[in-house]
């Protein structure tokens, strides 16, 4: 009988390690042969830690499964859940970039190749880098860091620039509250990453490439240190790419816990071993990047799904999705609901019904309040905002942005008012520095919002124009972006502003 | 802060082992692009923080001044200039973790072990720091306990986990 338990920091936050020796314990006191496999995760973070055993009828999920709990699994005194695969969060799904998430042990390389991995990269490799990125700027697929631009014309700039060396990074920061798909492939599909990478790589002429990986997800970066290891040994990486000729390698670097060196400017700083302050732009990264070097910098996500568009094609990709939202996202349901996690799905589906039904509310069973959608630079979103479809322009015309996809649901009990102040608090402690109406604005805002919950009834048009400033003034969207959750807790939720005024009246 | 390295600081001479181990890391790191902060998460795994003796050891090897490699040290959150309690924990302030309780549960903690953030338990057992975000943000309230995360926690969790860290 086989066992899939997953490896996933949030299965193993949850006490998987220990599943994981009292199954091996128990299968031997039993004297059955068990196969036990550690797989990534399903994203269905609520079941973690989840096991499914396969004894021949398909892939049967128990979970959430304590240690305690084994001897009963193994006894089959446990009632399943059914296949994994009917679970309806699951089966609502279209899973591409995640696909394998899993379902495969993630550094089984054999197991990779034999469910479509390494076929984009072969196929890749027999085009020129014009036909891939031609291929690519077809399929539609926008950076999923979260500004959204096309990641062919991005390919293409750095294609077309003449250097000696190039190089490609990925941006592994995933600093966003609410957000974890980064984490997760990494974690489940590390070779879909570096697939992704070396594609990048092979078409823009970029040799070296580098994954800047926050220090905050221990687990991921031994996966993928260990995934880049095994891609060495095994041809994928190195001088010789699949045996082409063509010449791929790169490096998994750990970041240091700021936020900001998730901005592409600052981070390549701080690869480059400098305080992570925001660069001006221009010059573009994807001319003058890493060491002045022509640079793709690219989100996880926005690699790890570029191996999928090849292996199926642009159109098949860019079929899925709404408007200029092509092709599916993994929206990560967050904070406080009923069922968390990953769920890869095409643009276009309501808010409202990721959170009502996908994510079936809040746990605690009160009613939602909030969403904030998009990470700490995110709007909040009240309920009458529910019909906003989920896609980059929809999102944009509601005076929101969906960011890295990540949306985080709070209960009536929320306070507004402490969320903007946090928002200002965080952008304090994290600006870099750089500009003004970033570092000193949000240090004012968490002042003014103060005043506003101390009843100064002046406060809050003065909150509205310092919003103004940073928006218009900041270097980045770390000042510039702040405003959002704090101007739509505001508007939306007045009366978390205006009760604390009563309060002290 | 300054109060806290400067006691620390004096605490702190490098012996002739310390120097010969901050030599081979930096020796080790120095060809890297970007060589800096792999060196300086080289050395805090190492010493449980960055060694004053390591600066002008990496200012050398990498042509900067000690300023910069300062500079440097001090704009992460991640690198510490004295050492820490013997445990870190690192409870997660950020949003998806509030929508779940964090707040209350991190005042409470923080109240029971008598420290601020950043503070030691005068036993010097343990040492709380804030985090924003450890990726978990469906199963909070989070944390991390000396590099290894745990989620799910309550008040009983988190109790019965910084009494660990304390025998
Ligand atoms: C403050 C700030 C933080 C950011 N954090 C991240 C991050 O953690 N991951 C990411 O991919 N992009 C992040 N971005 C966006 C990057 O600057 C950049 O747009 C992205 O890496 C480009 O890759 P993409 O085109 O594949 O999305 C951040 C931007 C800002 C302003
Ligand atoms: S918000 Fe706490 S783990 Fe993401």
């Amino acid at each position: 009988m086989k066992i899939y338990l997953s490896r996933d920091a949030v299965a193993k936050a949850l006490g998987a390690e220990d599943v994981a020796v009292a199954i091996r314990d128990e299968a031997e006191a039993r004297g059955i042969t068990v196969e036990l496999i550690r797989v990534g995760s399903r994203g269905m973070t609520w079941l973690e830690p989840l096991v499914e055993i396969d004894a021949g009828q398909g892939r049967l999920a128990y979970g959430p499964v304590r240690a305690a709990d084994v001897p009963a699994l193994l006894g089959g005194e446990i009632d399943t859940l059914g296949r994994v695969e009917d679970i309806p969060f699951f089966a609502r799904q279209t899973r591409l970039t995640f696909a394998r998430c899993g379902v495969i042990d993630p550094l089984d390389l054999d197991a990779y190749e034999a469910t479509g991995g390494l076929k984009g990269l072969r196929r890749a490799l027999a085009m020129s880098g014009e036909a891939i990125v031609d291929e690519l700027k077809l399929s539609g697929l926008r950076g999923r860091g979260g500004a959204g631009f096309p990641t062919g014309i991005k390919w293409d700039t750095v294609r077309l620039a003449r250097a000696d060396q190039k190089y490609i990074v990925c941006n592994a920061d995933e600093g966003d509250s609410g957000t974890f798909a980064d984490r997760m492939i990494m974690e489940g599909d590390p070779f879909s990453l570096i697939e992704g990478m070396a594609i990048a790589g092979i078409a823009t002429g970029a040799t070296r490439g580098y994954v800047y990986l926050r220090s905050e997800y221990p687990d991921a970066i031994e996966v993928m240190q260990e995934a880049v290891r095994i891609g060495r040994a095994r041809g994928l990486l190195g001088a010789d790419v699949l045996g082409s000729g063509r010449s791929y390698d790169m490096e998994i670097r750990v970041g240091a816990g700021a936020y900001v060196c998730g901005e592409e400017t600052s981070l390549l700083n701080s690869l480059e071993g400098k305080r992570g302050v925001v660069r001006a732009k221009p010059p573009l990264p994807a001319l003058h990047g890493f060491l002045g070097k022509p640079t793709v910098v690219n989100n996880v996500i926005s690699l790890a799904t570029v191996p999928v568009i090849f292996e199926r094609g642009a159109e098949h990709f860019a079929n899925f999705g709404l408007g200029r939202s092509k092709g599916t996202i993994p929206v990560q349901i967050a904070g406080n609901v009923r069922f968390g996690g990953l769920f890869e799905t095409a643009f276009g589906l309501p808010l409202g019904e990721l959170v009502d039904d996908v994510a079936g509310g809040t746990a605690s069973g009160r009613p939602v309040k909030a969403v904030q959608v998009g990470g700490p630079l995110g709007a909040y979103f009240p309920r009458e905002k529910f019909d906003t479809p989920f896609g980059y322009e929809e999102f944009d015309g509601q005076g929101g942005l969906i960011g890295h996809a990540g949306i985080t649901v709070f209960d009536d009990t929320a306070d507004m008012l402490g969320m903007a102040r946090f928002a200002m608090e965080f952008c304090a402690v994290e600006s870099c520095g750089k500009c003004t109406p970033c570092r000193l604005g949000a240090t004012r805002g968490v002042e003014t919002i103060d005043r506003i919950a101390a009843g100064d009834p002046a406060a809050a048009a003065l909150l509205t124009d310092l919003c103004e400033t940073m928006t218009d003034g900041s270097l980045c969207a770390l000042g510039g972006f702040t405003p959002y959750p704090v101007m739509s807790a505001l508007t939306h939720f007045p009366d978390d502003f205006a009760r604390q005024k009563e309060a002290a009246e | 802060m300054s109060a806290s390295a400067a006691t620390s600081g004096a605490s702190i001479v490098a012996t002739e082992q310390d120097l010969h181990e901050i030599g081979e890391i930096v020796a080790r790191h120095a060809q890297l692009e970007g060589p800096l902060l792999p060196m300086l998460h080289a050395l805090q795994d190492m010493f449980g923080h960055v060694p004053q003796a390591a600066i002008p050891v990496i200012a050398d090897a990498l042509n900067l001044t000690r300023a910069e490699v300062h500079g440097v040290m001090s704009f992460y959150h991640d690198f510490r200039k004295a050492k820490a309690g013997r445990h870190t924990v690192k409870i997660c302030r950020a949003e998806a973790c509030q929508a779940r309780g964090a707040n209350t549960l991190a005042a409470t903690a923080l109240a029971k072990l008598g420290v601020e953030w950043h503070g030691t338990t005068t036993d010097g057992a343990i040492t709380v720091e804030p985090v924003y975000c450890l990726g978990l943000c469906a199963n909070g309230p989070n944390a991390m306990v000396d590099g290894r995360v745990v989620a799910g926690l309550d008040e009983t969790r988190l109790d019965a986990l910084l009494a660990e860290a304390r025998t």
